[in-house]
């Protein structure tokens, strides 16, 4: 099975049915499936082949989502990429993934010209509400679906070893990593989670994730594999207007984050937002408190709240049943159905239960490996217990108890998790670096209520070198770095801790 | 009252605007043109009801009232006292 099949099959059983709510308009399976087909077409005559990737730099909308299904159909590998990323990176994942297509919106065009600027790869940029205004880029030309003529489209070989996406996520060397997923890995995921969480074809799942990121896609990925319907925000920016849309289309599905949860609970009037048809909340990316569990299972008293873990490099990891919250409420669970997961020591060996070690992870839903980073990917993907298989070394560490479901205790690397998204200090640093008069640099996660964690950098700056403003730090890195990536503090220190070896030394810093 | 629209785009602009390069018109949507992200609509907010003395109510923060420069100086009107 590949993984726009899990889509097609839905079309085919329901053409009718509600697939995509987003901003009041309503398509049917159908209708997506037929824009599909048409940009499939387009992507095609435009030379597009099996394996080629195609990248999207857009809004949550209709675009993303007839753009992912698309990219499938013709055999190619899509490549969500966040719109809030900025031209240095975007031209970074278009030259490290040799991306072929670039789909992105105009009112992006600073940025994602500024990156074609510096790209090769790239053979054909569909420009999303372009107006038929003329790109500096003859690479350039207007999304093509508002025309309707249908072109001719040739189903392409593909099999379910082949890739279906590319999610980059944040390493510890500062580079994003392209982390490379088949079909299988991707149908897998879909199934065993849309399989623990029971979702069906009359459910009706909110998404208020940006789809670049794995939790977001899988919201588009499971509803459409189970026949659902989707709700599609852009953002969380206004969540009143999300919670009247919530109420209008009788929601029963809430996926969140906490820093979703944390706004949604930071409203005084919340109990006048009744939701009445929502069954499941769930929650991934960062813990949440036992106090906001707490507050949203008394506010919404008739749903289930699932506590997951998981990984870009396989999706999720782990599910806490939610009869399972009023007896190990910090728990993130167990393995998901048809994965297997274990802590190991040092050593690789397994440990039993009620030990502390790196948790290993087993099944179909586990990453090819890094694209182009094998040193990286080798370091992640180790033989696993049957030759030739691998299995994934997630590099955080837990706990279990005498059942065996798990706890978080930390993590190897030095990531910080911000607004549930990865933050790599390095990345950060590297841009600090850049900044005029910039001596040493230091990263690191602080508390934050809201965020989970914020960043916080400390900076010196060379002698006699006129200091900036906290605030033009901010603003410096902003203009390099996706918002939540940016420091929120920035504190000026005439040196910075350092080893004996001349690297500096974080422990201390707070 | 006359300068909401300069104030606030001041505030924006020293805030928010990544780089300096972004420009935005006072019917553009901040959302849209990328100008404030989620948690920045947050700080906005904080910044109305400490610059203009009123507080936004939850179910004020909506578009109409906070997504462009044009709605920001017709709410601010509309809330604060003549």
């Amino acid at each position: 099975m590949l993984l726009h099949q899990l889509f097609e099959e839905s079309a085919r059983r329901k053409p009718d049915k509600v697939a995509l709510v987003f901003e009041s308009a309503r398509y049917t399976y159908a209708q997506l499936d037929r824009m599909a087909t048409q940009l499939a077409a387009v992507l095609q005559q435009r030379g597009v082949q099996r394996g080629d990737r195609v990248t999207t730099y857009l809004d949550n909308g209709l675009e993303s989502v007839v753009s992912i299904c698309a990219a499938l159909k013709c055999g190619a590998v899509f490549m969500p990429v966040n719109p809030l990323t900025k031209k240095d990176k975007l031209a970074y994942l278009l030259n490290d993934s040799r991306a072929s297509v670039l789909i992105a919106h105009s009112a992006l065009q600073a940025e994602f010209a500024g990156a074609l600027a510096h790209n090769r790869s790239v053979h054909t940029c569909l420009v999303v509400d372009s107006d038929g205004a003329a790109w500096p880029d003859e690479r350039c030309i207007p999304w093509p679906l508002a025309n309707g003529e249908s072109l001719n489209f040739t189903e392409p070989a593909t099999i379910d070893q082949d890739l279906a996406g590319i999610i980059y996520t944040s390493g510890s060397t500062g580079d994003p990593k392209g982390v490379m997923l088949t079909h299988l890995n991707m149908v897998s995921a879909a199934r065993s989670i849309s399989t623990y969480l029971g979702l069906q074809h009359d459910d009706v799942i909110v998404c208020v994730l940006p789809l670049a990121f794995d939790y977001g896609l899988y919201q588009v990925l499971m509803s459409f594999q189970v026949g659902a319907t989707l709700v599609l925000e852009r953002s969380f920016s206004f969540p009143v207007k999300v919670l009247e849309t919530m109420a209008r289309e009788q929601v029963t599905v809430f996926p969140g984050v906490p820093t979703v949860f944390s706004l949604l609970m930071a409203m005084k009037t919340l109990r006048s937002h009744p939701l009445p048809s929502l069954r499941k909340i769930t929650n991934t990316a960062a813990a949440l408190s036992e106090e906001h569990i707490r507050q949203l299972r008394d506010l919404f008293p008739h749903a289930l709240l699932y506590s997951m873990y998981g990984l870009t490099e396989c999706k999720r990891v782990t599910y806490l049943p939610p009869d399972q919250l009023d007896i190990r409420p910090t728990s993130v669970g167990r393995g998901m159905p048809n994965e297997e997961v274990w802590l190991v020591d040092e050593a690789g060996q397994r440990l039993p239960n009620g030990s502390t070690g790196e948790l290993v992870i087993r099944g179909s839903n586990v990453m090819r490996g890094y694209w182009d980073k094998p040193e990286e990917t080798a370091k992640r993907l180790k033989p696993g217990p049957i030759a030739g298989e691998m299995i994934l070394h997630s590099g955080d560490i837990f706990r279990t108890d005498a059942e065996g479901y798990l706890y978080f205790v930390a993590r190897k690397d030095d990531i910080i998790k911000s607004r549930g998204e990865k933050v790599s200090p390095r990345e950060v640093e590297n841009v600090l670096y850049g900044m005029a008069g910039v001596l040493d640099a230091a990263v690191i996660g602080v508390p934050d209520a809201v965020l989970g964690e914020a960043v916080k950098a400390f900076v010196t700056f060379k002698p006699d070198w006129p200091r900036p403003s906290e605030r033009e730090v901010i603003k410096y890195c902003l203009s390099k770095l996706e918002p939540f990536m940016a420091p929120k503090y920035v504190a000026f220190v005439d040196e910075l801790p350092k080893t004996d070896t001349g690297k500096i030394k974080k422990t201390g810093l707070a | 009252m006359q300068d909401i629209k300069a104030a606030v785009r001041a505030y924006i602009v020293d805030n928010f605007i990544m780089g300096g390069e972004a420009t935005f018109k006072d019917n553009d949507s901040f959302m849209a043109k990328h100008v404030i992200d989620s948690t920045g609509f947050l700080e906005l907010v904080t910044f109305l009801e400490d610059t203009y003395g009123f507080v936004v109510e939850d179910d004020e923060m909506v578009p109409e009232n906070l997504d462009s420069l044009d709605n920001i100086d017709a709410y601010v009107r509309r809330k604060s006292p003549a």
